[in-house]
This record gives C-alpha cells, sequence and structure tokens, in this order.
C-alpha cells in the first residue's frame, strides 16, 4: 500500500470510528427498577423488561437507530425479544419493529414477536392515503386489541397495556409494568417539551388529560411524593408522579386559559397573539403556537 | 531542637489535614433574623421583592392558587427542595461519614425537620448522573473545599417554588451553596440559577447556631382531598384575574411596581424610581417576626 493510500485509508477509517463513536454516545441505557431499564436514544425512549423468559420492548425507535438500541439491550439480556409494544403510531415509536426483531428475535412465523399496538395505529397506518414509508411498520403489527387494559404476564410479572383513547392521537397505549412499578407513558407524557396533540389523527386536549390523570392515578409515590411508581416518558428524562403532576397542571392551566378565550369568542389568530401559554414557553420546547392550535382546535370541535 | 520535641511535634502534625476541612457535624438551630415573616408565617401573596424573576414566573405565580395545595393531593406531602429547605421552617441535624480504611472524608448528611428530608452531599468527586436520570426535592449534591469554606454545588431538582407563594424554580436550575461556620454559628450563602425563571443568579443567606441539645422529631405527612372537587381540577387564577395581588402592596405601603420583583428592584438605584413612597406610620404586620411565636397577626 502506497503512503498515500495509507493517509486516505487512516482518515477514512478515523472519520468512520468518529461516527461510530458519536452515534454510539446518542444511547445510553439506564436502569430504572425491579426488571425495567430505559434506553435514551435520537428517537426518544425505550422501555424494556427481560428476564428468563425474553425480552419485552416497549417503543423501538427508528429503523436508523436499531442496531444502537439492540445493542443497548443487549447489555441488559442476551435472551430473544418476545414482545414488543407500540404506544402510538409515530414512526420514531415504531420504525425499529422489523430491525429489532430481525437483530433480535425470531423472524421465523411460529417464533415470531408479538407486536401490539391499539387497534387504531393499524387503522390509521393502513387507510387510503398513508405515507408508502409507513407500510412496513404497519406490517410489523400482529396483535393488536381494542379492549383496554391488555394483558399478559412475562417473566413473572403482569404486563398491562391501557389504551387513551383521543390523547396524543386515538390510538396510544400506557404500559405498567406492575411487579417492577414502573409506567412507560409514550407520548403522552413528555417532561420537558409540549405534548403533540395530534387533532387529525384522533387527538384531543381533553383526552390527553384524561390520559395523564390516569397515569397519575395508577401511581403511587414514595414517601413525601418521590420515587414510588417510576413513569418513563416518550422523550425526556426519567419521572416519576410529581413530575406527572407538573406536566398535567401545565396542559390543564393553558387549557383554562385557551376554554376562557374561547367562551369570549376569541378567534384562533387572537388566542395565539394572547400567548395563553407565554409563562411555560421558557420551559417547554417545542413550539407554543402549535400545542396552542391544537387545544384550540380540539376544544372548537367539542363546542354544540 | 530535642530528638523529644521533633517526636512530639511530629505527632501533632501527622492529625492535621493535608487540607482545609471544617467539621459541620452537629445539631443546629435555624435563626430567622433574617427574612422572618417570609420564612416563619409564610409569604404574602403577590410579594416578589427580592427576587430576580423573569415575566415567566411573575405570571406563573400570578396565575397560583392556593387552593391547589387542597385540591391536588400530590402538593400536600410535597417537600422543600435543597435549596429552599435551608431557609424554610425547621431545624437541621448534619452528619458526615469518614472512610475508615483513609479517614478520609467522603459525605455530609443533612436531615431537616421540615418532611424529614435526607441530603448526601457528596465529598468523594463522584460526577453528576447523566441529564436523563430521574430528578429528587434534595438533587444532587457534591462539594469541594475552598479554604475553610465548603462549596456544594446541586444539580437534578425537582421542579418547586423559590418562595412559597408560587414563584417557581425550574428542575433546570442549579444550586450552589457555601457553607461557612464561625464557631458555634452557622453561614449558609445560597445562589441559585435558575435559566428558566430568573434573568440572575439569586443569592440569599441563612444563619444557624449549634443547638447541641436539639431532639428533631418525625414529621409525617398523610395526603387527602379536602375539597370536593371532580379528579384533575388544578385550582389557578387566569391571567388578570387574581384579586389578591395588590394586598402586600396596600398592606406594608410599598409601590405595587417594586412588589412585582425583577433584577431591576434588587439594586439601589431602584430607589430613585420609588420618589413618591412615603412609608406608613406604623407597622402592624408580622412587625417584630423573629420566631414563630413572635410574629403579630393582625
Amino acid at each position: 500500500m502506497s503512503m498515500k493510500r495509507l493517509l486516505i485509508a487512516m482518515l477514512v477509517w478515523g472519520t468512520y470510528a468518529c461516527a461510530q463513536v458519536q452515534t454510539q454516545d446518542a444511547v445510553h441505557v439506564f436502569p430504572v427498577q425491579g426488571n425495567v431499564s430505559m434506553i435514551v436514544g435520537p428517537g426518544g425512549n425505550t422501555t424494556v423488561q427481560v428476564g428468563k423468559e425474553g425480552i419485552v420492548v416497549v417503543d423501538t425507535q427508528t429503523a436508523a437507530a436499531a442496531s444502537q438500541v439492540m445493542a443497548a439491550i443487549r447489555t441488559l439480556s442476551d435472551r430473544p425479544i418476545i414482545w414488543m409494544i407500540n404506544t402510538s403510531m409515530d414512526a420514531d415509536h415504531m420504525g425499529g419493529n422489523e430491525a429489532l426483531i430481525r437483530l433480535g428475535g425470531s423472524t421465523d412465523a411460529s417464533e415470531r414477536a408479538r407486536v401490539i399496538t391499539h387497534e387504531n395505529v393499524l387503522n390509521r397506518l393502513v387507510a387510503p392515503g398513508i405515507a408508502q414509508a409507513r407500510v412496513a411498520d404497519a406490517a410489523s403489527i400482529n396483535d393488536t386489541y381494542f379492549r383496554s387494559p391488555k394483558d399478559f404476564l412475562f417473566n413473572g410479572e403482569a404486563v398491562m397495556v391501557y389504551h387513551m383513547p383521543a390523547a396524543h392521537t386515538d390510538g396510544d397505549s400506557i404500559v405498567l409494568f406492575r411487579r417492577s412499578d414502573v409506567i412507560s407513558s409514550g407520548d403522552i407524557f413528555t417532561p420537558d417539551r409540549y405534548p403533540v396533540i395530534d387533532v387529525q389523527n384522533g387527538g384531543s386536549v381533553q383526552g390527553l388529560l384524561d390520559g395523564l390523570n390516569k397515569i397519575l392515578e395508577m401511581a403511587v409515590a414514595g414517601k413525601y411524593q418521590e420515587g414510588g411508581t417510576f413513569v418513563i416518558p416518550g422523550r425526556g428524562r426519567l419521572c416519576d408522579e410529581a413530575d406527572v403532576v407538573e406536566f398535567r397542571d401545565m396542559v390543564t392551566i393553558i387549557r383554562d386559559r385557551v376554554q376562557d378565550m374561547l367562551k369570549k369568542g376569541m378567534t384562533l389568530e387572537q388566542v395565539k397573539a394572547a400567548k395563553p401559554s407565554r409563562d411555560y414557553d421558557t420551559q417547554y420546547k417545542g413550539s407554543p403556537d402549535v400545542f396552542v392550535e391544537s387545544i384550540y382546535k380540539s376544544l372548537a370541535a367539542r363546542k354544540p | 531542637m530535642s530528638k523529644l520535641t521533633v517526636l512530639v511535634l511530629s505527632a501533632a502534625l501527622w492529625g492535621v489535614p493535608a487540607f482545609a476541612q471544617v467539621d459541620f457535624s452537629g445539631e443546629w438551630a435555624p435563626l430567622y433574623h433574617e427574612n422572618g415573616p417570609e420564612r416563619l408565617p409564610g409569604p404574602e401573596l403577590g410579594d416578589y421583592t427580592e427576587l430576580p424573576i423573569n415575566d415567566a414566573a411573575r405570571l406563573r405565580a400570578d396565575s397560583w392558587d392556593a387552593d391547589r395545595i387542597s385540591v391536588v393531593e400530590q402538593y400536600q406531602c410535597r417537600p422543600h427542595g435543597s435549596d429552599y429547605a435551608l431557609r424554610g421552617l425547621g431545624n437541621m441535624r448534619v452528619t458526615r461519614d469518614i472512610d475508615p480504611a483513609t479517614q478520609r472524608l467522603m459525605a455530609f448528611h443533612t436531615h431537616m425537620l421540615a418532611w424529614d428530608s435526607d441530603r448526601t452531599i457528596y465529598m468523594d468527586g463522584r460526577a453528576h448522573p447523566p441529564e436523563y436520570a430521574n430528578h429528587t426535592w434534595q438533587g444532587f449534591s457534591t462539594a469541594v473545599w475552598e479554604g475553610n469554606m465548603l462549596t456544594v454545588t446541586t444539580t437534578h431538582l425537582k421542579e418547586n417554588y423559590i418562595r412559597r407563594n408560587g414563584v417557581p424554580r425550574s428542575d433546570q436550575a442549579t444550586s450552589t451553596e457555601h457553607w461557612m461556620r464561625h464557631g458555634d454559628y452557622l453561614t449558609v450563602v445560597t445562589v441559585i440559577d435558575d435559566p428558566v425563571f430568573l434573568t440572575e443568579p439569586l443569592v440569599r443567606s441563612d444563619n444557624w447556631y449549634l443547638d447541641p441539645g436539639q431532639h428533631i422529631g418525625i414529621f409525617g405527612c398523610e395526603h387527602a382531598p379536602e375539597l370536593p372537587k371532580p379528579e384533575g381540577v388544578v385550582p389557578n387564577h387566569l391571567p388578570g384575574t387574581n384579586p389578591f395581588l395588590r394586598e402586600v402592596s396596600e398592606w406594608y405601603g410599598l409601590p405595587y411596581e417594586a412588589t412585582r420583583g425583577g433584577a431591576e428592584t434588587l439594586y439601589p438605584e431602584y430607589r430613585q424610581k420609588l420618589s413618591g413612597y412615603k412609608a406608613p406610620p406604623k407597622c402592624d404586620r408580622y412587625c417584630t417576626c423573629t420566631t414563630l411565636f413572635d410574629c403579630q397577626l393582625r
């Protein structure tokens, strides 16, 4: 090999190695409690429950992140992925389904991982006009439910999947790992950013609040409102009941303000101009206008 | 110098630490000579004086309704954050961990009467948790010596308050404490940096005296709904509708604008804006408030 080729090879290898380090850095494993851990990645949070019977994965992030997510899962267990649960139809919650099954489960039809979503997720993904890129996501689902909760026992633990109708979308699920005392909330709860209320896909502010109040009903705080039940959000840091309270309060208070403005006959543009979320905008990421508009639209849709 | 003297001096020096280490261990009782009315009976609604808050914090506090504590059960047993606990009601016990193998100081522990709050202040050089770790009321504290002063850095705090009338402190805040002991007195200066709600650091100080006979009892707390409201109700004042915001101004004869807080109101130059201010003829509310029992309520 000439010196020139050697230098180019070193440069390419250096760039590759650097890129590997950077992408590896983007995925982190964080033990929560009991059998449950949180994997923090570019597509949000993945919840993993491991034990002798295998692995449960809640939300698979994106196909692009799948190899890193799988590598992270392998630091917890070398058992196969047996169950997958997608908490919503969003691509960054189910885009890694097929890749994770390929990397960590079995593609044999009889042994293939069960991929659970609420039936509305599948209905939305096979509706006319859905993007071609979502076909694989739809095809990965093999176990929909319509009666809530759906439950199963795995690794000696009850896993309970609750449908949250009309929250972030109309196909949201939250998952309770009953013995570990951990809730995986999906995008109903995102402690560092405004929630996305996807009105077009059946979401609503009241449904979102119902979902948050359901989480509060299920969670039991430890001594002096700390710890106890842990909540893994769709995105953001690990939380407990008190953090969900702050988030629920934020959504409720901004909802109350928009509702009051709606009663006064204000238009959407007037409501946006009044900036009803302005005391929360320094705290929560995301577009305040988009959040306020989604509240306005879902409240306006309820008006007789 | 005789061999014996050298031996004695060497033995004496052997017990001197390589760097300053003041022992803060003991039972400490708070002194309420600073900010007594705020810390004992509690702050007035709408009193944001001395706080370098931004507009977001001001509106959050304006919207706060004290009914929230009665209606939202989860607020009832919520403790002070460690950045507030030092000035809230309650006595403090400080203990320390010494590594028996090395005799190095590994950690201080604080126990506050209020909500039985326990905190560990790590002295072993460990890193703070990653940003995706959970937050707690006491946060995660590490400390270093700066001469005889202990400087404590606390991150991973849960969202809470910097004043008990709804002025918020975010979960992104960092609290820096400077602990200084002068004989039987302890001074802690707390500096709160909060990119969400403060435009500049909030600096406060609290003092304590050593009280070896002190016994801290169990605080205890059980939450229960106190008002018959439906689940999910969060009492709040819509912007511009809080009827209590001018009370503090009227009771104390303060200009309303000064009670609204903000960095500008902290500095002496602000007095020039108060040229029309006339102090009330006599104090008639919380006038001699240095303990919980001598605060004169009207």
